[in-house]
Formats: structure tokens, C-alpha cells, sequence
């Protein structure tokens, strides 16, 4: 075979025991065209310099673990190719809005706070135990809340919300996709207690309507769109002061 | 030195996988004023199990029973199963499949609402239930979401588990390490589940994440528990040459089919034949994960596979199903191939190869998870509770992180309530004696590069532990594994020295364990003087030896100059060996 093609990357270093602030830094590997940004680091770390540090695990774009920006664009490391940033060189960067850790790893305690803020688990809207078998639900119910369920947590879309970078209180994204997967989700009862969530300040209407998060979801979650149905249902509530306790859950959407 | 920051509670749970998650969930549901530390080197969200991608297994349909259920594992795993254990494990699988779905998990469903089974590689039924081609991402998140609710677990994020504390023979706690800062935290509590996972990345052509590299099952061998059967380690014969990422054997029964260089379906060949019908379970590209790996090799040493980057493959053809079909009913692995390979299944075939998917053997133990050494608990892939036997059927495992993760949360909740804690003293000393080692990794001047020893070790056991073993090959493992441990001696020599986020320092760390793995597997494969399950040779010993061999293996840490093997007897209850055949051979056998 003929000499490996190679690329530079240049990746952002932050040490906090001894740099006052990020710094570049360049690095050529060779790759071949299956390797993912990912593999590329990896390469760095094996045989050029062992103390880049940054997260991964599944390698697949499943766990969620290595988002970073790349040329400016907030990307799974792994899920991105280093034949598509030929010839380079391509720029690796922390994610944006978090506190970064070292290097390449941010500070990710915010949003898992978050997470539990907005009640992202099923409050059981009856009581049931394994002996009272499961629910039904029908495919097209499943539906109603079935693409927020498919949020890895890879906070590309904090990173992408100019709002969380201003605020750092508002919920953000993913935490209220995940609010709405569990309330729309018609064998769940814990509508009343996300609504506060919903209408604090911090809640929905923290959100500009930018829609940059749901463009850059490598799951395709449109965490924007939840936003909206949660916009809606929380004006209604304002405007009307009362809760209609008969009505169906699911109903306030779009 | 400064005192190590401490963390009393009663229960450690390591490990946020599947099965720690469940054992957490199980201890303080049982037990709400329990305090439960959940320990994880990732954030439980990032673990293996998201991983997983086909079904659980869990008795569903009417024309189905749990007879049937025990049977395909007991002869999936060639008899060297535990029966009274697969017993207990196959009454409990279902019930923990419906608590999952009232806990929020999106299993697949029928038309008219009721959950949906699918079948799966080695079961004769449809029995394995499913989220999408997601089924380990939704159970996980599920129940790390479930998790929320219990005040009494306490999680730790990003602690790597260093040791364990053991004094006068009972577990006292653990030594960790918060990776973000790099300083040690002893965590104390009479009881300790480990969930850690499997040991697969101790190969290099492994389908498992990052993470998966055996510590705590080195952990309990260092505490002289021996593991259980570890030369039975599962290749999956469809992943992608270099990454080892997974193609699903989704795609097989789909009606994807497994071609070589000259495009003939070889599998006939290897007596998973006739072709047609197609696709018919057992048969052809359906039948065991073992065979269709070994049927590779053969392939491989004639010189009729293809030649890629990344090692020898042959083709996955999806193509005759047509894109329409291909695109409904397999997106994930159509987007993989296409990412990942580079190819589009649609018009091209999919080169893939075998790689190490899963560890059958482990930390032994009952099957209420405890393991012997008093206070110790392990699930999941780090135990071997003796389900699997010399071969795992797909889809048992995720149902084994959830009936032994609880059955172990339980167990471990109530010895926790009733053993005696440790003095202080002793506690401090233990952890003091189990830091020092590791804080010298940072000091060290000389040595070896750790991507060098571990190329050595990935070497080693590809070449002589793999999917088929001989004598020869497993005298040369033991002795190359034995040198790598003396160079290991002499030193890694890290970039890093510093404390913060040093994730070279625990690489390290997972390669000591990793070594100490794959030494149990290299020994205990030696003395395994014949084929059973996962574990074949093609030397003398290449049939299954009843009389001899129907026992476990059981690797202890001996004095240092490798384990020491003993065998110990399989419980059986109902079900005798017989053969275990496929293909046109096997239909109509159970
Ligand atoms: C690609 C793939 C697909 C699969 N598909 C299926 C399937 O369809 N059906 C099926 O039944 N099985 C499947 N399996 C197998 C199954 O997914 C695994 O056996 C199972 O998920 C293991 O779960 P676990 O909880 O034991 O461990 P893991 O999920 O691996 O979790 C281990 C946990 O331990 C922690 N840990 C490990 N070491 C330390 C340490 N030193 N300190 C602190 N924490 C530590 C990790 O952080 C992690 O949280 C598949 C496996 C793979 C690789
Ligand atoms: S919504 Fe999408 S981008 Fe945001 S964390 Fe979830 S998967 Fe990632
Ligand atoms: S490594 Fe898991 S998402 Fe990239």
C-alpha cells in the first residue's frame, strides 16, 4: 500500500494546574478513510502524546460521551470522519458553554442536576406491579413521545443554544425534551409537577426560538420542537389561571 | 500525608451498567433508609450496556414456556450451565421485563398495544423483547432514570474504583479515585456489588466500548476469589473489520446472507446447510455466533475471504432485499455502514469479520449474586452465575443484568444490615496499603509505553486465545502473557504525571487489569482439554469430553507465577448433554 494519507489537527489543550487559559495545539496523524475524529485523538494519545485528555467509550454515536466542537461546529467526535475535513487542518475544541475540566473535557454537573430538576422519569399515573402486567399502548401512542426518548445526553445542543450560554440557569434543551417525553407519555401522571419546571423562568421561556439545537441533535430529538408544545401549554396556563383537571394528557400539543 | 477523604455508607455499588443500576434500584427500594453509593467510572448513562442493540429475553407468548426457555440456554451453553440456576433465571426473566415497561421503557409494540417479541439468534421462539434497534440504550437509560427517584443512592460520577478493602477475609469498602481531581476516596460499607462489566477490549478486534476492561473482575482475583470459566469468550461473527463495530444479527434474519470472496454462501459448507428457505432460524447465516466464527477462520486459511485496511473479511449481502426493505427495516445499520464503512448496503455487501463480543466466565457466584468472599456481590457481565455455560444465547444477558442485578441489590441490602463495620484504623490502613502502588504509576522514570504493551497483549491473545485454540498456541499465550507481565514490572512510562482528569493514568490501570484477565483466560483455556461452546480446538482435543470435562473451571490467583487451575462440578438438574446440532441436522431437535 502507498504512503498513508496524513492530517493535522489542532486541538485545544487547557490544564488548569498549569495554563492560565486554552492554547492550541497541532498534531499530524495518518488516517485512512473509516477514521472518525475520534480515531484520530486516539492515534494522538497512543503515539504522539499521552496526555490529551478527552471522553469516549462506545465509539458508535450511543453513548454520547465525546461530544466536542469540531471546526466550530458542535459534533460526536466519533460520528464525524477525518476524510471529510481533507486536507485540513480541522480544529478540535471543547464544547461550548461549559466549564472545561482539561482539555477536551467539559464540566457536564449542570445538566445532570438539570435532569432531575425536570423529573425526567415516568411518575406512574395508577400504581401497577409487575403482577398487574404492562400497560398498553399502541404504536401510534408511543409515537406521541417516541423521538425525545432517543436523547443520548451528549449536550451537542447546550453547546449550540446561545441562551444556555447567557444563562446558564435556563434548563436547556435535552432536560426539556426529556421533561416532554415523560409527559406526553399517556402512562405517566407527573404533568403538574414538570409544570412548574415548565413556567419558572429558567423553563421554557429561557428559549429564543433559535433552533440551532434541534439542527445540530445527531439523534434528530428537535428538543426545539418540545419547547414550542411546552411555550403553548404554559401560555394557557398563564392566560387562564386554572388548570382543566378533565383534560387528556397530550392535548396541548402544538 | 493528609487524611483520604472518606465516605461511609452501607452498600457500594460499582459499576452504572444495566446491572448496577438494578442492584442500586433493588437495594433501596428494599431498604429506603439504606445508603447506597453508586461508583462509575462514567456517567452510568455512558456505560456498555447503551450499547446492546437486540432484545431481552423474557418467556412472553402463549406458545411459549419456560421449559422452552431452559432448554435453548441449557443447550446454547453446551451443557455446562448451572440448571438450577437458568431455572430460577428463566422464572424471573419476564416479570423484570414488564417492571421495566412500568418504569417508562419503549419496548416495541403490537398493533393493538401489547409488547412485541422478536426472535433471536440460538432461540427456537420468538421471546426476545426490544426497543427498536435500541434495546440496551432504552433499558439503560430507563433505568438510570429510574434511578432519580431513590434519595438513598448517592452517585459518584467518574470515580474509577481502584480496590477493593478487604480485612480478615470480609469485604470493608472500596478505594476510588474521582477522576477530576485524582484524589483517593475510600468508600466504606460492609457490602460491596460489583458490576463492572465484561472483559472484552483484553482482545484487539472487540465489539465493546472503550470502558470494557475487566477491573473489577481483576479486583476480586486480586482478593484471591477465583474466576469462573474464563476461557469461554463469545465472538460475534459480524463486525466491522478494524473498529469492531456491531452488525446485528438483525440483518441476518432479515434475510441478509454471508458470502466469500467467490460469492458463495459458505456456510453449507459447515453444515448449516441447505441454503433454502431462507431465512429459517438455526440455519445458515442464523445459526450459532461460535459456528459462523469458526466457519470464518476456515474461510480465512483457505484464502477465500477479501482483503481490506483493516484485516481479512467476507461480505454481508443485504442488497437482494431491496433498498425499500432495507432502509425500513434496518436504518441503524444502513447509517452505520455507510459512516462507519464507508459503504452502502443498498448497492455494495458489507465487509465484516468476527470479533470478541462478550465473557462468558467471571466472579462466580449463587444465585443471589453473592460471590465467595463474605460481603462481595457481582451481576452482570463481570459475574459468572452459571447461566451461560460455554456459550452465551443473545439476548440472556440483558436479561441477566436485570434478574441477578436485583437478586444481587437484595442480597447485598440485607447482608449490609447485618454484618459488622470495620474500625477506623483498619480502614485507613487498608486504603493507604491499596493507593500506594497506584500513586507510584505516576512516578515512574522508565518503562514502556502503554499502547506498545497493550498492542503486545492484543497480539497475544488474538494469536493464541482465539476463536480456535491449541496446545501449542496456548503453552506460547501463557509464556508471552507471563514476559508481558514481567515488562509491566519494569514500568509504563506515562506522559501525564499530573492528578487532574489523567486518563492515561487509568488507562493504565484498566491494563493491569486487563493483563490479570487475560492470564485466567489463557490458563484456564490450556486446561480445558477439549471443545465445548465457545471454547474449540483444533488439536486432539476437539470434541466435547463429557466424562472429563463437564465442570467449571476455576482460575485462582496462585504465587505469582500465573493462576492456579482447578475444575469443579456443574450442577445439573434435568437436562443431560446431547448433541447440539443445527441446521438441517438439527430441526426437529430441540
Ligand atoms: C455491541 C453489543 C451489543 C449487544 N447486544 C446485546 C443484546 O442484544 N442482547 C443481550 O442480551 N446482550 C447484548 N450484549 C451484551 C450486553 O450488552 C452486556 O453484557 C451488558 O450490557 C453488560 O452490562 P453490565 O451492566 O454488566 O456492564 P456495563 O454496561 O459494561 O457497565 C459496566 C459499568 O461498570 C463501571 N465500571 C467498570 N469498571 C469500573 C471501575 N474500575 N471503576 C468504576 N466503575 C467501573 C462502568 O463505568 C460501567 O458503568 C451486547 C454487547 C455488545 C458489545
Ligand atoms: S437533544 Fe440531541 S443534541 Fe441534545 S443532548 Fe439529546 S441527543 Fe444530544
Ligand atoms: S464515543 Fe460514544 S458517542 Fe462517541
Amino acid at each position: 500500500m502507498s504512503e498513508p494519507a496524513k492530517i493535522t489537527l489542532e486541538v485545544q489543550r487547557y490544564h488548569p494546574e498549569q495554563d492560565s487559559g486554552p492554547r492550541w495545539q497541532r498534531y499530524t496523524v495518518p488516517y485512512t478513510a473509516e477514521m472518525s475524529v475520534l480515531e484520530g485523538l486516539q492515534y494522538i494519545k497512543d503515539h504522539l502524546d499521552g496526555s490529551l485528555t478527552f471522553r469516549w467509550s462506545c465509539r458508535m454515536a450511543i453513548c454520547g460521551s465525546c461530544g466536542c466542537m469540531i471546526d466550530g461546529e458542535p459534533e460526536l467526535a466519533c460520528h464525524v470522519f477525518l476524510r471529510d475535513y481533507a486536507p485540513g487542518p480541522v480544529r478540535v475544541a471543547a464544547l461550548d458553554h461549559f466549564p472545561i475540566q482539561r482539555d477536551l473535557v467539559i464540566d457536564h454537573s449542570d445538566f445532570l442536576e438539570k435532569l432531575e430538576t425536570v423529573h425526567s422519569y415516568l411518575i406512574p399515573a395508577e400504581e401497577r406491579t409487575p403482577a398487574d402486567g404492562t400497560h398498553r399502548q399502541t404504536p401510534q401512542a408511543m409515537a406521541d413521545y417516541y423521538d425525545y426518548a432517543q436523547c443520548i445526553n451528549c449536550l451537542l445542543c447546550y453547546a449550540a443554544c446561545p441562551q444556555y450560554g447567557w444563562h446558564p440557569d435556563f434548563a436547556g434543551p435535552a432536560a426539556l425534551a426529556l421533561l416532554q417525553r415523560y409527559n406526553l407519555d399517556d402512562r405517566d401522571g407527573g404533568h403538574r409537577l414538570r409544570e412548574r419546571v415548565i413556567d419558572a423562568e429558567q423553563g421554557v421561556w429561557g428559549c429564543t426560538l433559535v433552533g440551532y439545537c434541534s439542527e445540530v441533535c445527531p439523534k434528530g430529538v428537535d428538543p426545539a420542537r418540545a419547547i414550542n408544545q411546552n411555550k403553548a401549554g404554559s401560555a394557557a396556563r398563564y392566560l387562564l389561571g386554572w388548570w382543566r383537571p378533565g383534560r387528556r394528557r397530550g392535548e396541548d400539543r402544538e | 500525608m493528609q487524611a483520604m477523604e472518606q465516605v461511609d455508607c452501607d452498600l457500594v455499588v460499582v459499576g452504572g451498567g444495566g446491572a448496577g443500576l438494578r442492584a442500586a434500584i433493588a437495594a433501596a427500594e428494599q431498604d429506603p433508609g439504606l445508603r447506597v453509593a453508586l461508583v462509575s467510572k462514567v456517567v452510568p448513562m455512558r456505560s456498555h450496556t447503551v450499547a446492546a442493540e437486540g432484545g431481552a429475553a423474557g418467556v412472553a407468548r402463549e406458545d411459549d414456556s419456560l421449559d422452552g426457555h431452559f432448554n435453548d440456554t441449557v443447550t446454547g451453553g453446551d451443557w455446562l450451565c448451572d440448571q438450577d440456576v437458568v431455572e430460577r433465571f428463566v422464572a424471573e426473566c419476564t416479570a423484570e421485563m414488564v417492571q421495566l415497561e412500568q418504569w417508562g421503557c419503549p419496548w416495541s409494540r403490537q398493533e393493538d398495544g401489547r409488547i412485541h417479541v422478536r426472535f433471536f439468534g440460538g432461540m427456537t421462539t420468538q421471546r426476545s423483547w426490544y426497543a427498536a434497534d435500541k434495546t440496551g440504550f432504552h433499558m439503560l437509560h430507563t433505568l438510570f432514570q429510574t434511578s432519580l427517584r431513590y434519595p438513598g443512592i448517592q452517585r459518584y460520577d467518574e470515580y474509577f474504583c481502584a480496590d477493593l478493602l478487604v480485612d480478615d477475609g470480609a469485604v470493608c469498602g472500596v478505594l476510588a479515585l474521582e477522576i477530576a481531581s485524582g484524589e483517593p476516596v475510600c468508600f466504606t460499607a460492609p457490602a460491596v456489588v460489583l458490576a463492572t462489566g465484561g472483559a472484552g477490549r483484553v482482545y484487539g478486534q472487540n465489539t465493546n466500548a472503550g470502558i470494557v476492561t475487566g477491573e473489577g473482575m481483576a479486583m476480586a482475583h486480586a482478593h484471591g476469589v477465583a474466576l469462573r470459566d474464563m476461557e469461554f469468550v463469545q465472538w460475534h461473527p459480524t463486525t466491522l473489520p478494524g473498529s469492531g463495530i456491531l452488525i446485528t444479527e438483525g440483518c441476518r434474519g432479515e434475510g441478509g446472507v454471508l458470502t466469500n470472496r467467490d460469492g458463495r454462501r459458505y456456510l453449507q459448507d459447515y453444515g448449516l446447510g441447505p441454503t433454502e428457505p431462507w431465512p429459517r432460524p438455526k440455519a445458515m447465516e442464523l445459526g450459532p455466533r461460535d459456528r459462523l466464527s469458526q466457519a470464518f477462520w476456515y474461510e480465512d486459511q483457505a484464502g477465500r475471504t477479501i482483503a481490506t485496511a483493516q484485516g481479512s473479511a467476507v461480505q454481508l449481502d443485504l442488497r437482494h432485499l431491496g433498498e425499500a426493505r432495507i432502509l425500513e427495516r434496518l436504518p441503524m445499520i444502513t447509517e452505520v455502514a455507510r459512516r462507519y464503512a464507508g459503504v452502502d448496503p443498498v448497492c455494495t455487501p458489507i465487509p465484516v469479520r468476527p470479533a470478541v463480543h462478550y465473557t462468558m466466565g467471571g466472579i462466580p457466584t449463587d444465585a443471589r449474586g453473592a460471590a465467595p468472599l463474605d460481603g462481595l456481590f457481582a451481576a452482570g457481565e463481570c459475574a459468572s452465575t452459571g447461566i451461560h455455560g460455554a456459550n452465551r444465547l443473545g439476548s440472556n444477558s440483558l436479561a441477566e443484568l436485570l434478574v441477578f442485578g436485583r437478586a444481587a441489590g437484595q442480597a447485598a441490602a440485607e447482608h449490609a444490615r447485618s454484618a459488622k463495620r470495620r474500625r477506623q484504623g483498619v480502614l485507613e490502613r487498608l486504603a493507604g496499603e491499596a493507593l500506594a502502588p497506584r500513586l507510584e504509576l505516576l512516578r515512574n522514570e522508565r518503562g514502556e509505553r502503554l499502547a506498545v504493551l497493550r498492542g503486545e497483549l492484543h497480539r497475544i491473545m488474538e494469536q493464541g486465545v482465539g476463536i480456535f485454540r491449541n496446545e501449542q498456541g496456548l503453552d506460547e499465550a501463557c509464556r508471552a502473557l507471563a514476559a508481558l507481565r514481567e515488562r509491566l514490572a519494569g514500568g509504563i512510562r506515562l506522559d501525564d504525571r499530573s492528578r487532574t482528569y489523567n486518563t492515561e493514568w487509568l488507562t493504565a490501570m484498566e491494563f493491569q487489569a486487563s493483563l490479570q484477565v487475560a492470564e485466567t483466560m489463557a490458563w484456564s483455556a490450556r486446561a480445558r482439554r477439549e471443545s465445548r461452546g465457545a471454547h474449540v480446538r483444533n488439536d486432539a482435543y476437539d470434541q466435547r469430553d463429557d466424562e472429563r470435562f463437564l465442570v467449571h473451571t476455576l482460575a485462582h490467583p496462585g504465587d505469582g507465577s500465573g493462576p492456579v487451575i482447578e475444575h469443579v462440578p456443574v450442577t445439573i438438574t434435568r437436562s443431560t448433554p446431547r448433541r447440539r446440532a443445527y441446521g438441517a441436522e438439527g430441526e426437529g431437535s430441540a
